[in-house]
């Protein structure tokens, strides 16, 4: 009958869809593994095949723009935590009016390209911004191209990272154990630090990692609100970005400060996925 | 640099580029208007109608000008499209170096030209505008009155980066100042260490000061106009200044070595250069 013949056919078809739909996915999935190792393969072909690429990472440019990369980075992710736990505990565990409006502009600068966060820190902090106009004509200080305005923007634009993760850690944790530690007389901050921050570890870990790393390459709020001075507030990727506009580094400079970086987050990323492992996803 | 073989991984990256390439000129507008009526009295008579796209990499400093003169230039020639980047001329080196498509080459300094005409190859080059530095102050500020002031301790100066054309002018105005009468012996070194950020090009200095975050920066005259709002200039004293010396040329690696000519011939046609001077350029050198 016309009828089971139709069902024979879409059963047919629909097993033939089945495996071309098989091939369509496998393609797909190559093509884009393929497009993802393509870039950091020619960046490894490139720094063998130039000579003097180790050199470059001996320049002062260099060196200065490591060492301000390292600190800045590292200053962001303190004050992340220290002002970040707070936050993340808040939103975890309280209760408060406008909770969702604070967990929102949390999220906002994970969500807005850098570039806009560096204009909105120059609108606010600069020295005709709404603080930095005022603070200059006070004190006679001004943020503007200082390391502080690199730490600022980084952290503006990297310390959400750490906060969403911790928040999530602590949201995780189990409330009962903390109504347990409070029975037997402990306070809220030895709870905080012997029950919570126990269970949310990895989570802070993880947390603390993302941080670091999106403030190590943070390039456009920096560019656009701390400028670009060797040893003041020129790191890493904004040396790459000169070296490849033609500075004294030079592409070969640009190329192997690439590859540093690459080398890094490769190995930040192995670090997270252990930490991850260890104890469950962070989120 | 060695030379080497194109392997696989060039080819498909080269592939790409050149669909981004089509992309993007795909994108641009072209509204047709003519804005200048050019004469029949041009020396490099552009008689010969060329068409197909002309790809242009042209120093920050010329966006406003080039623009107009591309537009004008496309209205003479109805079939032909050009399409221009604007960056530092430093920037665009290393671009063209590295196997960007470019036809026709306008740099902000002869070091750049250079750079390019020795690896990558270029026909003739001419200089067809100049320019005149200046210190660029933004209007409610008062840190910086003169051309001195530079070296005041506590003046926030934002230059450009030292391969950048505008960037290597200013130093090398520093220097020539320096040890002059009025201006002292270290004064290179003081105007060196007021610099708080070192741009990209001559549009990243120009922002900075008509932000009002730099108390001086060192642009170009023609830079001025584009934020006459809020920002004035100073003029640097002549017997220290530089001219700016702007040269042209066809690349050899172009594939449209026709539409690049005319596009060249035009520019240094009076038609093209009323369209300079009108923002600012200087008049070509008297050839010898």
């Amino acid at each position: 009958m016309p009828g089971n013949g139709r069902e024979e056919m879409s059963r047919a078809t629909g097993i033939g869809s089945d495996r071309s739909a098989a091939v369509a996915v496998a393609v797909l999935a190559a093509a884009f593994a393929i497009f993802f190792i393509l870039p950091f393969a020619g960046l490894v072909d490139r720094a063998l095949d130039e000579g003097g690429t180790w050199d470059a990472l001996r320049t002062s440019e260099a060196r200065d723009a490591l060492v301000l990369s390292l600190w800045t980075s590292s200053v962001t992710v303190v004050l992340a935590i220290a002002f970040g736990t707070p936050v993340a505990y808040l939103l975890a565990r309280g209760h408060f009016p406008g909770r969702a409006f604070v967990d929102a502009l949390i999220d906002l600068p994970i969500v807005l390209p850098p570039t806009v966060a560096g204009v909105a820190l120059l609108t606010a902090f600069g020295r005709r911004g709404l603080i930095g106009e005022p603070l200059e004509s006070l004190t006679g200080y001004s943020v503007s191209f200082s390391s502080v305005a690199v730490v600022m923007a980084q952290t503006l634009v990297a310390a959400p990272f750490y906060v969403r993760a911790a928040r999530s850690g602590f949201a995780a944790a189990d409330p009962q154990l903390e109504r347990v530690a409070y029975t037997l007389g402990a306070s809220r901050l030895r709870a905080f630090f012997r029950i919570l921050v126990p269970q949310a570890g990895p989570a802070l870990a993880a947390g603390i990692i993302l941080c670091w790393a999106r403030s190590i390459g943070e390039l456009g709020a920096t560019l656009i609100f701390a400028g670009n001075l060797q040893g003041k507030t020129q790191t890493m990727p904004l040396a790459i970005i000169q070296a490849f506009e033609g500075s004294s580094l030079g592409l070969a400079g640009a190329i192997s400060l690439s590859l540093f970086l690459l080398v890094v987050a490769l190995g930040v990323l192995v670090v997270f996925r252990l930490v991850a492992a260890r104890g469950g996803e962070p989120r | 640099m060695k030379q080497r073989n194109l392997k696989p991984a060039r080819w498909i990256s080269l592939g790409a580029l050149v669909m981004l390439a089509t992309v993007f000129a795909a994108c641009g507008g072209d509204d047709g208007v003519p804005h200048a009526t050019p004469t029949l009295t041009s020396t490099t008579p552009p008689t010969l109608r060329v068409e197909g796209e002309i790809v242009v990499f042209a120093a920050s400093s010329l966006t406003d000008a080039f623009k107009e003169i591309g537009k004008a230039f496309e209205s003479e020639n109805p079939k032909a499209k050009v399409t221009f980047n604007f960056a530092a001329s430093s920037a665009l080196a290393v671009q063209i170096n590295e196997g960007q498509p470019a036809d026709v080459f306008a740099s902000a300094d002869e070091t750049q030209m250079r750079v390019v005409s020795e690896k990558t190859g270029i026909e003739d080059q001419q200089v067809f505008a100049t320019n005149v530095p200046v210190v660029a102050v933004p209007k409610k500020g008062n840190a910086v009155q003169s051309f001195q002031d530079l070296a005041k301790p506590g003046v926030k100066l934002v230059i450009a980066g030292k391969d950048v054309p505008i960037g290597r002018y200013a130093r090398d105005i520093f220097a020539a100042a320096t040890g002059a009468s009025g201006v002292g012996a270290d004064f290179s070194d003081k105007v060196l260490a007021n610099v708080r950020s070192e741009e990209a090009n001559v549009r990243g200095v120009l922002t900075k000061v008509q932000l009002g975050e730099a108390d001086a920066g060192v642009v170009y005259t023609t830079e001025i106009a584009a934020a006459a709002n809020d920002v004035r200039a100073i003029a640097i004293p002549e017997r220290y200044n530089v001219i700016a010396r702007y040269p042209l040329a066809v690349l050899k690696a172009s594939k449209r070595i026709a539409g690049a000519r005319a596009f060249v011939g035009y520019v240094l046609s009076p038609a093209g250069q009323a369209i300079l001077a009108k923002y600012g350029f200087g008049k070509l050198p008297a050839v010898p």
